[in-house]
């Protein structure tokens, strides 16, 4: 499903250039899921990013369905975001003119594969069947965190890459958000890479992967 | 998807109604003030087109014989032959009833369109037209005059010249007993032929139409005034479209963000805000074209008043719609919000996914803008320097104020900055500091709205310097030209007898003004005789003069010639000029030059005796009356009723004083109502672009509040460094205006007009407008700083929340 070969990636600042990800190598498989951890700073936001086509990628390889996304234009990366992936952000992103049943519905419906009784067992797994009339504005952090969830899952992507979707919940809420996350994954049959400060919660996915002076060890 | 986004996006303005009220707002108004412009103008040029065809209005070439009044019309017949497309003429004047009638003989067959004494008359007046005994057509006034008088039959119609009658040739050859003969043949300035000197052997000469002072010029300059206004009041109102579109994208951005990484691609992203931006510019480009109508229908009676009163020109005071505005305006409409929002779709094209990890990055660019600035600005003001001094027509006098204010406003942050910044050094206190050192971070955002308000400042005081100048100017001279207590013109010389014998006891002078038309030069000149008296030794407004002017006027060997003719042709006093009379060339010395304000046509002033026994024709009709002042009104009661004397034959020199007053004062009505309007919308950026900072200085100011400054503190402190900038944008203004005030009227004015105007200076005018700019930012900070003071915590504290 992913496969990332000698990633390299550095920014640009006033003191020079600062190598992040020097040579990363990971790869999974659909239906597993992964955690990738590191100390602040490390580089894992930057490697999902790389992944997600944000970024562009300065060495190496990440694949993903044997699609190498360094190599596809602007169009195509977001064809791949919009059909294949599914992002949950340690900022929820929510849109904040639409409401929360709109936030809901909106990955699926931009891809096209908008499946009502989907979106409805989704919405009340996630607890927020009261919510929809709402705007994102006047939910709670742990609220929001699960709208960015449930919209991501709705689409049903075949990689999902989230970057700390629990790391502004506290633990029984963080747990709680991941206990649905990881069977909603089991059941559409997807693959996730989740970044997470935690350890408790890395335990809980099939492997995990630790970050650590730009390499994997 | 493409629906799907488009609705996203248009959310946005659902949840923020204010935003998207402001921008319709701002291009509707831009659009209102361009189209309403524009409306004014084609009603104006297409009503006095319409006069200038009746008036058969000089756009022909003409074609004379050299040293002589007529030529035979085998010559006519011969150049024909020869391929030319000539029409011919037969002109002269006749008098009848007392009354000198200009006869124009044309051939309706061959005259050309642009005739317009042809032109105007539709096939079933031409019925009768043709042959000797043919009709003939006047006013209708003038037919009422003529009755009884023996002349072909007299046909009615409008707008035909006063005191002429337009025939058949045949008919006009034998009224002037001109058999066979022409007295000039026209064509279009196109035509073309063999040399008509070798078809003819007659010493041909072709004159092209007559420049320079004739109406089109006059008016060109009016409506070039008018639309110098439309293009600024548009800029100003683009400001505000600019800061609300800024504003939309600047709260867009996290949706943006959020569309793109949930895999909406750029190309599709663009292609959606631009069809949103053309849907909204189609909404505010239909409204704008229907508030334009209605400031066009307030404005156009003055417009018309005014062209009316200064050029003579017959405008409409009414308003056809026509509909090529509604294109215009929506194809206008559209322009202006795709420059507003270049801006921004540039910067979407160039968004970076993920949020920027230096939020202070902009510091760097607001930098750079700033060096990019004032190095624009420097070229700008170089170039208007470079201007001032060869700026030799109308359109490089407009490019001139365009750099001018260009170059001004560019340079307007930086000083601004600079200003701050010198306050910032001298600040004590912690809180201070900040307030000057926030003060330049702000002025990034403001410095549209504040450029917005220089630009209408300037022109206020410009166009302001300008009005003043002029009506201080104008009342000064007009006391000095119309010295004698009354002006009176009888209707035909038996009268004038009559009235002066009359009058002869009660007056202490009675003084003639005669005068004829001329054409000197390729132009049409007004020769004035006038009397040699005190009236004119110590009034008469001179600027330039020889040794003894008015002993040279007695003595017949000197003529005056008015500031506009003067400076058309380069005369000063002591070069020789000869004027064409019946009796041969009349050989001049230029005595003096005089001002003579109002008036578009050149002028040009001998000894009564020396005109009347060059011109014998000459209409002796009109007069000047000097007596003690205040016996005037009674005197012209008397007359009026003895002598049965309509208004215009017997004037009051007050009543021509203020008529001459007020038909000026009408032109400069419509820039007055104008800059109100510029100044107006320029309050109106102002305040958008303060509640769009507003909402973007949260972050800026809840750490403060956080600190312990209370909402109303920080509100005041907004409010206050609002006011401070405004004020020193005011005091630039000042020195911006007077540049503009010097080049609307040493070159703007003698390019158009042809005089050039003593600048007079009116400080309390500026200070009055400054304290109304500061009024006006006051209230446009008003608003937003009670927003801050009752901004609820939450919304400060949720700063703090969503910091990234
Ligand atoms: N656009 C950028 N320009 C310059 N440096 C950047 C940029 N984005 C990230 N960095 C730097 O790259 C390094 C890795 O950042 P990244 O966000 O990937 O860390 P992280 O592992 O996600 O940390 P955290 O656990 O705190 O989220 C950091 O040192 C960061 O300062
Ligand atoms: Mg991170």
């Amino acid at each position: 499903m992913l496969v990332a070969k000698s990633v390299e990636k550095s920014f640009q600042t006033s003191n020079g250039p600062l190598p992040v990800l020097r040579g990363v190598d990971l790869s999974l498989k659909s239906g597993e899921t992964l955690a990738l951890t590191g100390e602040s700073g490390s580089g894992k936001s930057t490697f999902l990013h790389l992944a997600a086509g944000l970024d562009t990628i300065d060495a190496g390889t990440i694949t993903i369905s044997g699609t190498d996304v360094g190599t596809l234009s602007d169009a195509g990366r977001a064809e791949l975001r919009r059909s294949r992936l599914g992002l949950v952000f340690q900022q929820f992103n929510l849109i904040p003119s639409l409401s929360v049943a709109d936030n809901l519905a909106f990955q699926a419906r931009l891809a096209g594969r908008l499946d009502p009784a989907w979106q409805v067992e989704i919405t009340e797994r996630l607890g927020l069947a009261d919510l929809g009339a709402r705007w994102p504005e006047q939910l709670s952090g742990g609220q929001q965190q699960r709208v960015a969830v449930g919209r991501t899952l709705a689409a049903r992507p075949d990689l999902i890459l989230a970057d700390e979707p629990t790391g502004n919940l506290d633990e029984a809420t963080g747990d709680q958000v991941l206990d649905l996350m990881l069977s909603l994954v089991a059941q559409s049959g997807a693959a996730l890479l989740m970044v997470t400060h935690s350890d408790r919660l890395a335990a809980r996915l099939d492997r995990r992967v630790h970050l650590r002076l730009g390499q994997l060890a | 998807m493409t629906a799907l986004v488009f609705r996203t996006l248009l959310s946005h303005w659902r949840r923020r109604p204010f935003q998207i009220v402001t921008l319709l707002l701002g291009l509707t108004v831009a659009t209102a003030l361009w189209s309403a412009v524009q409306a004014v103008n084609a009603e104006a040029r297409a009503s006095y087109a319409a006069a200038a065809s009746r008036l058969g209005g000089d756009q022909l070439d003409s074609f004379t014989v050299q040293g002589a009044n007529s030529f035979d019309q085998s010559a006519y017949i011969a150049l024909r032959r020869a391929g030319w497309e000539v029409s011919p003429m037969v002109e002269g004047r006749i008098r009848r009833a007392d009354t000198t009638l200009r006869i124009i003989g044309f051939d309706p067959l061959t005259a050309p369109p642009q005739m317009g004494t042809g032109a105007t008359l539709d096939a079933d007046e031409l019925g009768g037209f043709f042959g000797p005994g043919g009709v003939a057509f006047a006013e209708p006034d003038l037919i009422a005059r003529l009755d009884g008088v023996d002349l072909p039959e007299l046909r009615a119609v409008d707008g035909t010249p006063p005191r002429t009658l337009l025939m058949d040739i045949g008919a006009a050859q034998r009224l002037l007993d001109l058999d066979g003969q022409l007295t000039r043949l026209v064509s279009v300035p196109t035509a073309t032929g063999p040399d008509p000197s070798d078809v003819t052997g007659l010493a041909f000469t072709r004159t092209p139409p007559e420049q320079g002072n004739d109406i089109n010029a006059l008016t060109d300059s009016f409506h070039l005034n008018l639309t110098a206004f439309g293009v600024l009041s548009f800029v100003v109102g683009l400001f505000i479209v600019y800061s609300a579109i800024g504003l939309a994208f600047e709260q867009r951005k996290p949706m943006l963000r959020t569309l793109r990484a949930c895999g909406v691609p750029l190309a599709r992203l663009l292609w959606v805000m631009l069809a949103e931006l053309a849907a909204l510019a189609l909404i505010a480009g239909l409204a704008g074209v229907a508030l334009g109508y209605f400031v066009a229908a307030a404005l156009l009676p003055d417009v018309a008043a005014t062209l009316d009163g200064l050029y003579g020109a017959n405008v409409d005071g009414t308003l056809a719609f026509r509909p090529g505005w509604w294109a215009a305006g929506l194809a206008i409409s559209m322009l202006g919000a795709l420059i507003a929002a270049a801006d921004t779709l540039w910067r979407t094209v160039h968004l970076p996914l993920l949020a920027p990890a230096q939020p202070n990055a902009w510091l760097g660019a607001q930098r750079r803008a700033m060096r990019w600035q004032i190095m624009a600005a420097s070229l700008f003001i170089a170039l208007a320097i470079l201007g001032a001094a060869l700026a030799n027509s109308l359109i490089a006098g407009f490019a001139l104020i365009a750099a001018l204010m260009l170059g001004a406003a560019l340079a307007l942050p930086t000083l601004l900055s600079f200003a701050l910044r010198v306050g910032a050094a001298r600040a004590r206190g912690p809180v201070s500091q900040w307030v000057w050192a926030d003060g330049r971070l702000q002025l990034s955002r403001l410095s549209l709205a504040l450029m917005a308000l220089l630009v209408a400042l300037s022109a206020n005081i410009g166009v302001g310097t300008m009005v003043s100048s002029f009506r201080e100017t104008f009342t000064g001279w007009l006391d000095q030209r119309l010295a004698s207590e009354i002006y009176l013109t009888a209707r035909d010389e038996a009268q004038a007898d009559a009235i002066l014998t009359y009058v002869a006891p009660r007056t202490t002078a009675q003084l003639p003004i005669f005068s004829t038309d001329l054409r000197w030069q390729g132009q049409q000149v007004e020769l004035f005789g006038v009397a040699d008296h005190a009236t004119y030794r110590d009034n008469w407004p001179l600027i330039a003069q020889g040794p003894a002017p008015w002993d040279q006027l007695r003595a017949r060997t000197g003529v005056l010639v008015n500031e506009q003719l003067a400076l058309r042709e380069g005369i000063s006093p002591g070069d020789r000029l000869s004027l064409p009379t019946p009796s041969g060339l009349w050989a001049l010395e230029v005595a003096a030059i005089y001002s003579d304000y109002g008036n578009p046509r050149g002028q040009l002033m001998v000894n009564v005796a020396g005109l009347t026994e060059r011109f014998p024709d000459v209409d002796r009709l009109r007069y000047a009356l000097r007596l003690p002042p205040g016996q005037a009104p009674d005197l012209i009661a008397d007359l009026t009723e003895r002598f049965d004397l309509g208004p215009q034959q017997i004037i009051d020199q007050q009543a021509i004083k203020s008529l001459s007053l007020s038909i000026f004062e009408r032109t400069f009505t419509v820039t007055a109502a104008l800059n109100v309007l510029t100044l107006g919308v320029a309050a109106l950026a102002l305040f958008t672009a303060m509640l769009t900072l507003q909402l973007m200085r949260l972050p800026a100011v809840a750490p403060l509040w956080a600190m312990g400054l209370t909402r109303a503190q920080l509100a005041r402190i907004e409010m206050g460094r609002t006011v401070l900038l405004a004020l020193l944008t005011g005091v630039l203004a000042i020195p911006v205006g007077l540049a503009l005030a010097w080049v609307l009227m040493t070159i703007i004015n003698v390019q158009a007009f042809g005089w050039r105007l003593p600048i007079f200076l009116y400080p309390l005018d500026w200070l009055r407008l400054v304290l109304l700019a500061l009024v006006a930012a006051a209230l446009a900070a008003a608003l937003p700083a009670l927003r801050l003071a009752r901004t609820p915590p939450g919304a400060l504290l949720r700063v703090f929340a969503d910091e990234r």
